[in-house]
C-alpha cells in the first residue's frame, strides 16, 4: 500500500519513525509548521524552524525513502503572542520556495481576534503565492470553530478545492463536506479519530475529497495509523483503488495544486547509497551533531 | 559547464527570461532564485547525481546562470551582500547553488566565500558539504580548516576524488588525521572507507607542516 502522510511533524520524529513509516509504504509526506508544545519567544526562534522544515529536515527524511514536504505557517495558538507578529513579515520569503506546498496550518484555536486577524492574512499569502491552504480546526468548540472558519475561507475568496479543513469529526464532517473544501482526519491512539470510527466516516460519505493523516508529532501519536487505516478499510471491504484513493490519491491531487510536489521514488537505493564504497548512513549515524 | 546543451528549448527561453529580469532589478534574484528549479530545470546534472553530491545539478546550473547576471550588474561589495543574503535566506537546494557558484565572488569577497563554506561544513548535509569542498573557492580555506573538510568529507561519504585539493594540497598534518580515523575505526571493528588511501597513499613532499 503507497502511502502518502498529509499532516505529520517529523521534527518531532525518531529515525526509527522514518524507517518504520517507509516499511508501511510511506513515500512522500506533508509536515505542515505547528506549535512545538513549548511557546517560542522571537522571531527568530520561527526562522530556524522553517529553515529547518525546508533543509535538515528534508535531508534527513530523504535518507530513508522518503518525499519530504513542508507547509508554512504563524500556526494559530502562537498568532495570540505580540512578541511573535514579526513572523508574518517572515513568510513570504519560505511561502516562495521549492517544496513549501501549501501555507498552513492556520486557522483558529482560542477564536481570539488575533488568530482570526493572522489567518485572514495568511489566507491573502495564499492567493498571492497560489498555495492551498491548510486549515487546522481547534480542540476546544471545535464545531463553532469549524463552522467559522468555513465562513472565512469562503469570504477570503479562495475557491474551496484549495483548502483542506483538518482535525474533522463526526461532528464537523457535514459541513465542510458541504463546502467543498477537502476533508482531513487525524488519526490518534486515544483522542481525535480512530481507524475504526473513520471507517464508518468513510462508509457514510464516500472516499471523494477524503484525507486521512498521522498527525504524529511529540505527544501521543503514531505514524503507522495511516496504514492501520487503510488496513481496516479493506477489511470492512474497501477495494484497494478506494483505499489508495484515500491514503494517495486524494493528498497528491490536493497538495498537487500547488505546483511544486516531487514524487520521484527516492527509494532505499538512494537511502544506502555508497560513494567509493561508503555509505551515507554509515559514514556516520544520523543525528550526531558533530 | 554550459547550461546551453543541457536544457531544452522552452527551459532556456525561460532561463533567459529570468536573466534578463535580474539584469533589470538585481534584487528581483532573491524571489526568481528560488523558483528557479519549477520554473526552469530540475535533476541530474553531467554528474548523474540527483542529490548534486557528485556534481551540479540542473537547478545549480540555472542558479549559478542567476548568481553571474547579478555579478554582470553589482558592484563588488553589493555582489557579496546578495549572495550571502541567498544563502542564508536559502534551502538546501538553494544554498547548494550558492556554494557551487562561490567563484562569482571578487577576490576581496573571500571573507564571505569562507564564512559560507564554514557553515556549510558544519552541517551534516552531505550535499551542502560537497559543494563547500569541490569549488574554486575551496582554495580559499586556510590549511586547518581545509584538512578538516577533508576529514569531514570522509567521515559522512563525500567522495574525496572530487574534493578540492586532493591530493596536490595533502600534508603530514593531514595524513596523521586520516591514518588516526582510519585506525580508530579498525579498532572498532568497522569497515575503513576506501577513499582515506586517496591521502594515505599520497606522499606529502618533506617539508614542514603548512601553517
Amino acid at each position: 500500500m503507497r502511502i502518502f502522510d498529509p499532516h505529520i511533524h517529523m521534527t518531532s520524529r525518531t529515525t526509527d519513525d522514518y524507517r518504520a513509516m517507509h516499511e508501511a509504504g510511506v513515500r512522500a509526506l506533508v509536515e505542515p509548521a505547528f506549535w512545538l508544545g513549548q511557546p517560542r519567544t522571537g522571531v527568530s526562534s520561527f526562522r530556524d524552524y522553517f529553515d529547518g522544515l525546508v533543509g535538515w529536515e528534508r535531508f534527513r527524511s530523504e535518507r530513508f525513502g522518503i518525499r519530504h514536504h513542508c507547509a508554512i505557517a504563524l500556526n494559530p495558538k502562537e498568532a495570540n503572542d505580540p512578541r511573535l507578529s514579526g513572523v508574518l513579515d517572515l513568510l513570504p520569503r519560505y511561502l516562495a520556495k521549492d517544496g513549501v506546498v501549501a501555507v498552513g496550518e492556520v486557522g483558529f484555536d482560542s477564536m481570539t481576534s488575533e488568530e482570526e486577524k493572522a489567518f485572514r492574512y495568511q489566507m491573502e499569502l495564499a492567493l498571492e503565492f497560489e498555495l492551498p491552504v491548510l486549515v487546522h480546526t481547534p480542540h476546544r468548540d471545535k464545531v463553532a470553530g469549524t463552522r467559522r472558519s468555513l465562513e472565512l475561507v469562503a469570504e477570503s475568496g479562495i475557491p474551496p478545492e484549495m483548502v483542506l479543513v483538518d482535525h474533522l469529526n463526526e461532528a464537523t464532517v457535514e459541513m465542510v463536506h458541504a463546502s467543498g473544501c477537502t476533508m482531513g482526519f487525524s488519526i490518534y491512539p486515544d483522542t481525535k479519530m480512530s481507524p475504526d470510527r473513520m471507517v464508518r466516516i468513510l462508509q457514510e460519505w464516500g472516499t471523494d475529497r477524503m484525507i486521512v493523516n498521522s498527525a504524529a508529532d511529540w505527544g501521543h501519536s503514531d505514524p503507522l495509523l495511516t496504514l492501520r487505516t487503510g488496513e481496516a478499510m479493506r477489511s470492512a471491504g474497501f477495494t484497494v483503488a478506494e483505499t489508495e484513493r484515500v491514503l494517495w490519491d486524494n493528498p497528491v491531487a490536493f497538495y498537487g495544486q500547488s505546483g511544486r510536489l516531487v514524487l520521484d521514488e527516492v527509494g532505499p537505493a538512494e537511502a544506502s547509497a555508497t560513494f567509493s564504497g561508503n555509505s551515507i548512513l554509515r559514514g556516520q549515524p544520523e543525528g550526531d551533531t558533530q | 559547464m554550459n547550461t546551453e546543451t543541457l536544457l531544452d528549448g522552452q527551459a532556456r527561453r525561460e532561463l533567459a527570461t529570468m536573466v534578463e529580469r535580474v539584469r533589470e532589478s538585481p534584487d528581483r534574484v532573491a524571489v526568481l532564485f528560488p523558483a528557479a528549479a519549477r520554473r526552469v530545470a530540475r535533476g541530474a546534472g553531467p554528474s548523474g547525481d540527483p542529490d548534486g553530491v557528485l556534481g551540479p545539478t540542473l537547478e545549480d546550473l540555472v542558479r549559478l546562470e542567476l548568481l553571474r547576471a547579478c555579478a554582470g550588474v553589482l558592484t563588488p561589495d553589493a555582489l557579496a551582500r546578495e549572495v550571502a543574503d541567498l544563502y542564508h535566506h536559502g534551502d538546501s537546494g538553494e544554498r547548494r547553488a550558492v556554494l557551487r557558484g562561490l567563484a562569482v565572488l571578487d577576490p576581496a569577497s573571500a571573507p564571505v566565500a569562507r564564512e559560507l563554506m564554514a557553515d556549510a561544513l558544519r552541517t551534516n548535509d552531505t550535499r551542502l558539504i560537497a559543494a563547500a569542498a569541490s569549488g574554486p573557492a575551496t582554495d580559499l580555506l586556510d590549511a586547518h580548516a581545509w584538512r578538516q573538510a577533508v576529514l569531514k568529507c570522509l567521515f559522512v561519504g563525500v567522495p574525496l576524488a572530487d574534493v578540492r585539493g586532493v591530493p596536490e594540497r595533502v600534508d603530514a598534518e593531514l595524513v596523521r588525521m586520516c591514518a588516526d580515523y582510519a585506525d580508530e575505526r579498525e579498532r572498532a571493528g568497522r569497515p575503513v572507507p576506501d577513499d582515506v588511501h586517496l591521502v594515505l597513499g599520497h606522499s606529502p613532499p618533506d617539508e614542514p607542516t603548512e601553517a
